[in-house]
């Protein structure tokens, strides 16, 4: 048993750590997400080349620096703490992902983008009428000669309005939910008949509604033709780094409610000091403690066979969701007005968190999902 | 015991029924409907129109402009209401300060204050909450010093700040707690007085929450002249008069017939959205149990409305049980905001001060209850915060309804 980092890894916590720490701090958060471009693309060439955690994940073939799973564990984790927008999960995790399980002919060339900071990706996967079925598709790539045609829509794809590529389902055959016929491309976003709507979303992110209006995308930009076991791996991965994501954003909600139950006083003394409240906040810190455990056996688990790895990455969506709709919603009960309030940092964790709870699937999907699994699979 | 509505009851109901059918400002419906945010003349329309009528204060006795009505009839009315989504009657006039002037007031101060909070002439703010303060509300710091004028008249000097002071940026008058005798024990010295927010040394300043709306104010009050003859009951024996106010507060508090409202809601919006399996989200068996748990809920804190309704008609005024309906009332109120949220699935996440089309039409933004889903849920956070906090009323039944 060993739940120990290595050198490299701990480095790159502390090197991550340090940098928000000097340059991501509240009021500098504030304005990035208030600003026109919503992301700081200065900083993302810092994380390629001052840091280098682009390619941390990433096998020193493809011109990482040799990590995995553990690796976007560490900096998610980092990125939650201070509510980073840039998009590393889109980008590294997702795009990485794809890159990485597909055996796609241009993977090399994609992932050089991505460690150098060149290129960034966002997903676009869900549509209107799907909610978390991933191969719910009314997206189409037809075939036309050697390439594609593509037509349909895509909601709420985060992280779209900083991307240099979209990742896209769309149905290369069969029926709205059949699980084969779920085709993956990558395309660039500028090719014509690409229609963005751009907008931000509650907790501070850029996401776009994304139209394909009969985009004719080359034959080199199928990645499979129909991969959805390549998605599920890939998104179950993704939902092992939000995991991460929301520890850093669960850690902050309860670290600052403890602080403000210590300074804050009422009749006369410190609110920490009712006993009502202690339990709550212990109650809080055992949800975290339950997250962080669960992310790292989600983590482990990733690189296991598929129902394993989905199992263990559904029962971490199930408990992280509800911390984080425990820990969140107490932290601003305990906060009292001032927890309403957009001034403090608090309520943007809050929010953080709440997004977190549904994004990939919500604890009912995730249940379901653990349950078919843990209880279908043996009957 | 009996709990059908007499044939009188349900005339009345229809009578409601209609009146709101024919009355109800239309534009404010479209408003309604579109999800946008209110204006100070949209709350004010309504309330014109049921102050012609003499409908606005349900709760007030007739000699002072109220309806006469049972507390049955009140109880339909609130239900009716809720049921055509009215715009709710904003609380702080009606009643709040209202139910004060025409108990403690002097012939004088009901007559200047009443018809106008009546009628809307006056838009009243609540000038109870201070920062540091919160749910401990007697360790309210704003000081009242007492001086003669050049004009030989004794006036207030008003110096301290106020928080969390609802729509105070369309407010004509608050109404303040303040402290005129520094020495006495921290219940006593306080007075109650009202403020014409249009006198020197009022400043409101915006306070944005969570869901990015602009509904609460700082009020800071510097060197702020107010006539003696604005204060309310004694001087120093204010507290009476503010715990008047929180029993009346409270007793509105549970809101049972917006809740139903809002669980009819959720299942209108349900039956249209779709579940992971592509049926429609309410056969869900996960999300329908959790609104059949939510319907039940809300049944249990209905009944016990009911009975403490019952209590109030035989001449029980509402006591230390109405915090039984402000925890369980704000816990439901919550709920159905966490069930909309999680049907809007990731339609939640999209941002919009307006309309999701604003600026463009061609492409709407997810289902149109889905743009307030999340600011929603983030600001229904306040009800266990305010009013006395959840946590503070289960002081309350722990201390005068169990003896602990």
């Amino acid at each position: 048993m060993d739940f120990n980092f290595t050198e490299e890894q701990s480095m790159v916590r502390d090197s991550v750590a340090s940098f928000l720490q000097d340059k991501y701090d509240f009021d500098t958060r504030r304005k990035i997400v208030s600003s026109d471009a919503g992301w700081r693309a200065d900083y993302w060439k810092a994380f390629a080349e001052e840091l280098g955690i682009l390619g941390a994940s990433f096998s020193e073939e493809l011109g990482g620096l040799g990590g995995g799973a553990i690796d976007n564990m560490i900096i998610m984790e980092e990125f939650g703490k201070a509510l980073v927008i840039e998009p590393y999960l889109g980008t590294v995790v997702i795009g990485g992902g794809f890159m990485k399980h597909s055996g796609y002919a241009g993977a090399a060339s994609v992932i050089e983008g991505i460690v150098g900071g060149s290129a960034t990706i966002a997903f676009a996967y869900a549509e209107p009428q799907a909610r978390y079925t991933w191969q719910d598709l009314k997206t189409t790539a037809k075939k036309d000669g050697s390439g594609w045609v593509l037509n349909g829509h895509k909601a709420v794809v985060i992280g779209a309005p900083f991307a240099t590529h979209l990742i896209v389902t769309a149905r290369t055959g069969g029926a709205q939910r059949d699980a084969g016929g779920v085709g993956v491309f990558i395309i660039d976003k500028s090719l014509p008949g690409v229609v963005t709507r751009d907008y931000p979303t509650v907790d501070g992110n850029r996401a776009s509604e994304v139209y394909f209006e009969n985009v004719s995308i080359p034959a080199d930009a199928l990645i499979s033709e129909s991969g959805l076991a390549l998605v599920e791996q890939v998104m179950d991965e993704a939902i092992a780094a939000v995991g991460a994501e929301a520890v850093g954003v669960l850690r902050k909600l309860h670290e600052g409610t403890l602080d403000y139950a210590k300074q804050r006083k009422q009749f006369g003394t410190s609110i920490a000091n009712f006993q009502v409240l202690q339990h709550r906040m212990v109650d809080m810190f055992i949800e975290v403690e339950q997250s962080v455990s669960m992310t790292y056996m989600a983590t482990i688990k990733v690189g296991e066979s598929a129902a394993e790895r989905a199992k263990a990455v559904s029962a971490m969506k199930v408990r992280i969701g509800r911390a984080c709709k425990f820990v969140g919603q107490n932290a601003i009960q305990i906060h009292g007005g001032m927890g309403m309030t957009d001034e403090l940092a608090i309520g943007h964790y809050f929010k953080r968190a709440t997004m977190i709870e549904g994004l990939f699937g919500s604890v009912d999907h995730h249940l379901k999902r653990y349950e078919s699994l843990s209880f279908d699979a043996a009957a | 015991m009996n709990l059908d509505f007499s044939p009188e009851d349900l005339a009345f109901r229809d009578e409601v029924r209609a009146f709101i059918a024919e009355n109800y400002p239309a534009g404010l419906r479209d408003k309604q409907e579109e999800g946008e945010e209110m204006a100070k003349e949209d709350f004010l329309s309504w309330h014109r129109v049921l102050a012609k009528k003499g409908w606005v204060a349900p709760a007030w006795p007739e000699k002072f402009g109220g309806p006469g009505w049972t507390s049955v009839q009140r109880y339909i009315w609130s239900e009716e209401t809720a049921r055509a989504d009215c715009v709710p009657i904003l609380p702080f006039g009606i009643n709040m300060v209202g139910p004060v002037i025409y108990t403690f007031g002097t012939p004088e101060q009901k007559e200047r204050f009443l018809p106008a909070t009546l009628s809307g002439d006056i838009w009243w703010s609540q000038g109870y909450s201070e920062p540091g303060a919160g749910s401990d509300l007697a360790s309210l710091k704003t000081k009242a010093e007492r001086f003669t004028g050049d004009d030989g008249k004794e006036y207030y000097l008003v110096n301290g700040q106020k928080t969390w002071t609802t729509m105070a940026q369309h407010g004509d008058w608050i109404f303040c707690l303040v402290r005129t005798d520094p020495n006495a024990k921290i219940q006593e010295g306080i007075s109650f007085l009202l403020i014409d927010m249009k006198s020197p040394g009022v400043t409101v300043r915006p306070i944005i929450t969570l869901g990015g709306e602009h509904e609460v104010n700082e009020v800071w009050l510097e060197n702020v002249k107010v006539p003696v003859e604005n204060r309310i009951y004694e001087e120093n024996k204010g507290w009476t008069c503010a715990k008047f106010l929180l029993a009346h507060e409270r007793s509105g508090i549970a809101g049972v017939a917006r809740s139903k409202r809002g669980i009819e809601r959720i299942r209108q919006i349900a039956s249209t959205e779709l579940s992971d399996d592509g049926d429609s989200l309410i056969k869900d068996p996960m999300f329908k149990r959790k609104v059949a748990e939510l319907e039940i809920d809300l049944t249990a804190l209905e009944y016990t409305e009911l009975r403490t309704l019952a209590g109030e008609a035989s001449g029980k005024g509402p006591g230390p049980e109405s915090s039984v309906l402000k925890i369980k009332g704000t816990e439901i109120q919550q709920r159905i905001t966490e069930l909309v949220l999680e049907a809007a699935g990731h339609y939640g996440a999209p941002y919009f001060r307006g309309f999701p089309t604003d600026g463009d039409n061609a492409h709407p933004i997810g289902p149109d209850f889905a743009h307030r889903a999340a600011p929603t849920y983030f600001n229904v956070r306040k009800t266990s915060i305010y009013g006395g906090s959840n946590e503070i009323q289960r002081n309350i039944i722990a201390k005068m309804v169990l003896g602990l």
